[in-house]
C-alpha cells in the first residue's frame, strides 16, 4: 500500500514536470526547405529572409499590413530631394552585447553594398551613407528616390565590432574560403540563435535584451524551424502534434485540413502575380521557322490570347478556389496598385477568333508554352489548362514544362530569352510598382527589362518608368504609374492570371494567434501560444 | 590476397574517375546555379561576374580537370547552397544515411533470411502463403508510398512513432549517433522499415528458391539418412550452401540501399546524405552533387570488395583452389 502510494507521489510529480516543461511555449514550425545561410546580405530568398528578420534589426521594419514603422531608426525626414536623415535608437545591444551605434549602420551598408551581395538591389539608389554623431545618420541616394523608405526593410544591420573582430566582411559566395557570417547570426532582433542544424533544425530564443521586449507580443519561449521538403510528410506532422505550423499546406488538403478539429488553415493573398508573356522583338517566331512572320509583334493577336484564356476556370478548377484572378501587373497592397485596372480581360473565344483572322490566322499558328513545373503552386497544371483554352480559338501549343533551374535558364538572359511563350511569377522586392516596371514592362536597352523575357517595348512606357524612379511627389507619381499600367494593359503587353492564394495550417491545440505576412513568412514577433 | 585487394582498389580510383566525368557531363542539363544563387532581380552584371568566380564559364573538360585538381589537394569546393565545405556537409550527413542503411539491412536479414527459410521448408504451410502474398506488397509498392502509408498508421492515427527526422542524437567521438536512445530508435524505425522492405522480400524469395534448390541434392538426403537432426540439416548443411549468392545479392543490395535511401531520406525529412543530394539537384549545387556521386562510386566498389573477401571466409573451395595456385 506505502509503495502505491509513494508510487503515485512520484508520479504526481512527475506530471507537474512534464505540464511545468508544456508550460515553456515551444513553437514549431515547419516549411519546404531550410535556410540558405544566417549571412544576412548573402541572400535573398524567402525563407531564409524571414529567419533574417527575427534575427536582425533594420533600420525600419514592415508590419503585416505592410505598414512600415520605426525599428532601429526612430524617425527619418527628407532634407531634400537626395538626402535623407535618420534618427537612431539610443541604447540597443546586438545580442553578444555590443552597443548599437551609427557605425554598425555604415558598416553595413558597405558590407551589403558589395556586388557579391544578392540583396545589393535594396541599396542601388544610394550613393552614400554618412555618420553625422554617434546617433544619427544620412543618406544620399544617386537621384530623387521614392522607393528608399520601402527598400529600407531589406537592409540589414549587423555589428561592425563583431564581425571585424571574425574577419567576416566579405561576403561569399560559393567560391572561397568557409563563411563565418553564414555560421553565425548577431543581429538586434528579438529572437537569437541557439543552434542551426542544417537540413534538421533553427533553434531560436528570445532576446532577453532586446529593445522592444516589453511591447514584444509573442510568448515563444523556444522556436524550433524544421525544413520537411515532403508535402504529405509535412501535413502528417501536423496531424500528429508534432508541429505547431506548417506551411505551404497543398491545394489538395485544404478541404480536408479544414474538416479536421484540431487543426485551423489560415489562407490569404500572396503578392506575387503569375503572368504569361510573349516573344514581341524576334522577326520569326521560334516555332515558325522559315515562315519569316512572328505573329505576337500583331496587338491583336495578343488580345486574342488575353480573351481566350479563362482566368475563373483556371481559379475554379486548377486552383480550387485558392487564387484571385487579376488584370494588372501588381498585386492589391503593393505601392501603386490600380484598383479599376485590375479586371481580368473579359473571356470572349469567338472574339479572339474574330481577330486572329484579322490578324492573318483565321486557321491559327503553333506556339510553344515554357511553364516551370517546381516553382508556383501548380504552375504545370496552369499550363496544362491553358493548352485547350487556346487550341479552342485554333492555336496550336505544345507545352514544355520543366524544372525551375531549367525553366529560367531558358527564357531568361543565360539562353538570350529562348521562349516564345512563357510563364512566370513576380513579386517586387521593394513593394513598389517601379519595380514591376523596371524589371518586366520595359526595355530601353539601358539596364530594363531583367525579366523581361519577350521584349515588350513601348517607348512611352519607358520614359514613364523612368521618371516613376524619381518623381518625389505622391501624387503625380500614382498617376504616371496608372498611365504606364493603362497603356501596357491595352496592348496587352503581358497576359497576367493571377495571384496565388498562401495557406498555412495551424495547431488549434498550441497556437493562440498568429499573424500571416502576404509574402509568405512568419514573423516571430506575431506568434502567441496558448 | 593482397595483390587482390590493391587492384580493386585500382579499379576503384577509375570507376569514380569515369562516375565524376558522367556526373559533369550531365549537369550541363540540370540548369544554371546561377539563377539559383542570384535570385531573380540579381543584374546581369552580377550574373556574369559569379559564373566566372564559380568558372562556369570554362568548357565541360576543363571544369572537371580543377575539380580532380582540387580533389587530389583534398579540396572538394563549397557548397552553393550553403557556403559550407562539402566534404565537412557529406561527413556531417554519412552518420544518418550510413545508420539507417544499416538498420535497414538488419531488419531484411534478420526477417527475410529466417522468412525465407521458413518459407523454403515448409512450402505449402498457409503461413508461408501469407508470407509470399504479403512480400508482393514490397516488391511492387514504391517506397515513398510505403513511407507515407507508415507515417499515416502509425504518426498519424496511432500516434506510436514520430514522423519526421531524426531525434535523440548523441555523439560518440565525433560520430552522431542516434541508436543509442530510445528516441532515437523511434525515429529511424519507420524509414528503416520502409527501406527494407523491398530487400526483406528480395532476401526471402531468393533464400526460398535457394533452399528449394539445396533441399533437393544428394547431400542432403545422406544427411537426412544419416539420421542427423532436421535442425542440424537444414541450417548446419541447406542455409550455408544457400549463402554465397545470398551474400552476392545483399552486398549489392546495400549499394541500392544507399541509392534508394535519397527517396526515404526526403519522405521522412531525414538529414541525410540522399536528402543533401536530392536538394543539391533542385538548387543545381555542382559541388555537392559530383562529390556525392563520387562517394557513392566508392561505396559501390567498397562493398563489391567486402562481398569478394566474404567469398573467401564462407566458401572453403576458394580457399583450397587459391592455395592450389589454380588459376580461374
Amino acid at each position: 500500500m506505502r509503495i502505491k502510494q509513494s508510487l503515485i507521489a512520484a508520479l504526481a510529480v512527475a506530471l507537474v514536470g512534464l505540464s511545468g516543461a508544456a508550460a515553456a511555449k515551444d513553437f514549431r514550425y515547419a516549411t519546404t526547405g531550410d535556410i540558405l545561410g544566417l549571412d544576412p546580405h548573402a541572400n535573398n530568398e524567402g525563407p531564409t529572409n524571414t529567419m533574417k528578420g527575427n534575427l536582425y534589426g533594420r533600420l525600419v521594419h514592415r508590419l503585416p499590413d505592410l505598414k512600415l514603422v520605426p525599428d532601429l531608426a526612430t524617425k527619418w525626414e527628407r532634407l531634400n530631394p537626395t538626402t535623407w536623415r535618420f534618427t537612431l535608437r539610443r541604447g540597443v545591444t546586438f545580442h553578444n552585447g555590443d552597443a548599437f551605434s551609427a557605425d554598425d549602420v555604415v558598416y553595413s551598408f558597405k558590407r551589403q553594398s558589395q556586388p557579391s551581395s544578392e540583396l545589393s538591389v535594396a541599396l542601388s539608389s544610394v550613393a552614400e551613407l554618412k555618420k553625422i554623431d554617434s546617433h544619427t545618420v544620412e543618406i544620399v541616394t544617386k537621384g530623387p528616390d521614392p522607393t528608399l523608405l520601402l527598400n529600407m526593410p531589406n537592409f540589414f544591420i549587423v555589428s561592425m565590432k563583431y564581425m571585424e573582430a571574425n574577419k567576416a566582411f566579405e561576403v561569399v559566395r560559393g567560391a572561397g574560403k568557409t563563411n563565418f557570417a553564414n555560421l553565425h547570426a548577431n543581429g538586434t532582433g528579438p529572437f537569437k540563435i541557439v543552434e542551426w542544424v542544417q537540413d534538421n533544425r533553427v533553434v531560436l530564443e528570445p532576446f532577453d535584451k532586446y529593445w522592444d521586449r516589453k511591447n514584444l507580443k509573442s510568448n515563444v519561449t523556444k522556436a524550433i524551424f524544421r525544413p520537411i521538403p515532403n508535402n504529405a510528410t509535412r501535413v502528417a506532422a501536423l496531424l500528429s502534434g508534432e508541429i505547431d505550423l506548417m506551411y505551404p499546406v497543398p491545394l489538395q488538403d485544404i478541404p480536408r485540413l479544414t474538416k479536421e478539429p484540431s487543426v485551423e488553415v489560415l489562407q490569404g493573398p500572396e503578392l506575387r502575380t503569375i503572368f504569361l508573356g510573349m516573344d514581341q522583338w524576334r522577326a520569326e517566331s521560334l516555332d515558325m521557322p522559315g515562315s519569316g512572320k512572328n505573329p505576337f509583334k500583331d496587338v491583336r493577336v495578343r488580345k486574342a490570347f488575353a480573351h481566350a484564356i479563362d482566368t475563373k476556370a483556371i481559379q475554379r478548377v486548377v486552383m480550387r478556389g485558392a487564387s484571385t484572378p487579376t488584370g494588372q501587373m501588381i498585386a492589391p497592397g503593393i505601392n501603386g496598385f490600380q484598383k479599376t485596372l485590375n479586371t481580368p480581360y473579359a473571356l470572349n473565344p469567338e472574339m479572339s477568333k474574330k481577330l486572329l483572322a484579322e490578324a492573318g490566322y483565321p486557321n491559327g499558328f503553333p506556339v510553344t508554352l515554357d511553364c516551370p513545373n517546381d516553382r508556383y503552386v501548380n504552375d504545370e497544371a496552369i499550363c496544362t489548362a491553358v493548352v485547350p483554352m487556346l487550341e479552342r480559338v485554333g492555336i496550336k501549343v505544345r507545352l514544355n514544362a520543366q524544372t525551375k533551374s531549367l525553366h529560367f535558364n531558358k527564357i531568361g538572359k543565360a539562353q538570350k530569352n529562348n521562349t516564345n511563350f512563357y510563364m512566370l511569377g513576380w513579386t517586387p522586392g521593394s513593394y513598389d510598382a517601379y519595380n514591376v516596371l523596371q524589371n518586366i514592362m520595359s526595355m530601353d536597352g539601358k539596364g530594363q527589362g531583367t525579366w523581361n523575357s519577350g521584349h515588350y517595348s513601348n517607348p512611352k512606357i519607358e520614359a514613364l518608368t523612368d521618371e516613376i524612379a524619381t518623381e518625389v511627389d505622391e501624387k503625380k507619381r500614382d498617376a504616371m504609374i496608372r498611365e504606364a499600367f493603362k497603356i501596357h494593359q491595352d496592348e496587352v503587353g503581358h497576359i497576367p492570371l493571377h495571384q496565388q492564394a498562401l495557406a498555412w495550417g495551424i495547431s488549434k491545440k498550441t497556437v493562440a494567434k498568429v499573424l500571416q505576412r502576404p509574402w509568405n513568412d512568419v514573423d516571430l514577433r506575431t506568434v502567441i501560444m496558448k | 590476397m593482397l595483390a587482390f585487394i590493391v587492384q580493386r582498389l585500382f579499379q576503384a580510383v577509375v570507376v569514380m574517375l569515369v562516375v565524376g566525368l558522367i556526373a559533369f557531363a550531365l549537369f550541363q542539363f540540370v540548369g544554371d546555379p546561377v539563377n539559383n544563387m542570384l535570385g531573380p532581380e540579381g543584374s546581369t552584371e552580377q550574373r556574369e561576374a559569379l559564373r566566372e568566380r564559380l568558372g562556369l564559364n570554362d568548357p565541360v573538360p576543363l571544369q572537371f580537370l580543377h575539380y580532380l585538381r582540387n580533389v587530389v589537394h583534398g579540396e572538394f569546393g563549397l557548397s552553393y547552397r550553403m557556403g559550407k565545405p562539402v566534404d565537412e556537409l557529406l561527413v556531417e550527413r554519412l552518420p544518418a544515411t550510413i545508420e539507417l542503411v544499416g538498420v535497414s539491412a538488419i531488419i531484411a536479414l534478420l526477417i527475410g533470411v529466417p522468412m525465407g527459410v521458413y518459407t523454403g521448408l515448409h512450402r505449402n504451410s498457409w503461413l508461408s502463403r501469407v508470407f509470399l502474398t504479403v512480400s508482393l506488397v514490397g516488391i511492387s509498392l514504391p517506397t515513398f508510398v510505403i513511407g507515407i502509408v507508415m507515417i499515416l498508421v502509425f504518426g498519424v492515427w496511432l500516434g506510436w512513432l514520430p514522423t519526421f527526422g531524426r531525434g535523440g542524437v548523441v555523439d560518440v567521438g565525433g560520430w552522431q549517433s542516434s541508436l543509442l536512445t530510445a528516441r532515437g530508435w523511434s525515429h529511424v524505425l519507420m524509414p528503416a522499415t520502409t527501406l527494407a522492405l523491398f530487400q526483406l522480400t528480395l532476401i526471402m524469395r531468393l533464400v526460398r528458391a535457394e533452399m528449394l534448390e539445396v533441399l533437393r541434392t544428394d547431400y542432403i538426403k545422406f544427411a537426412r539418412a544419416r539420421g542427423l537432426r532436421n535442425r542440424s540439416v537444414n541450417f548446419g548443411h541447406a542455409l550455408k550452401n544457400t549463402l554465397v549468392p545470398v551474400m552476392t545479392i545483399t552486398g549489392l543490395q546495400i549499394g541500392s540501399l544507399l541509392a534508394f535511401s535519397i527517396i526515404t531520406e526526403t519522405v521522412f525529412a531525414w538529414p541525410g546524405m540522399g536528402l543533401l543530394f536530392l536538394q543539391g539537384i533542385q538548387f543545381v549545387d555542382i559541388p555537392v552533387m559530383s562529390s556525392y556521386l563520387v562517394l557513392m562510386a566508392f561505396f559501390f566498389v567498397l562493398i563489391n570488395l567486402t562481398v569478394d573477401l566474404l567469398y573467401y571466409a564462407v566458401d572453403p573451395r576458394l580457399r583450397i583452389e587459391h592455395t592450389g595456385g589454380g588459376a580461374h
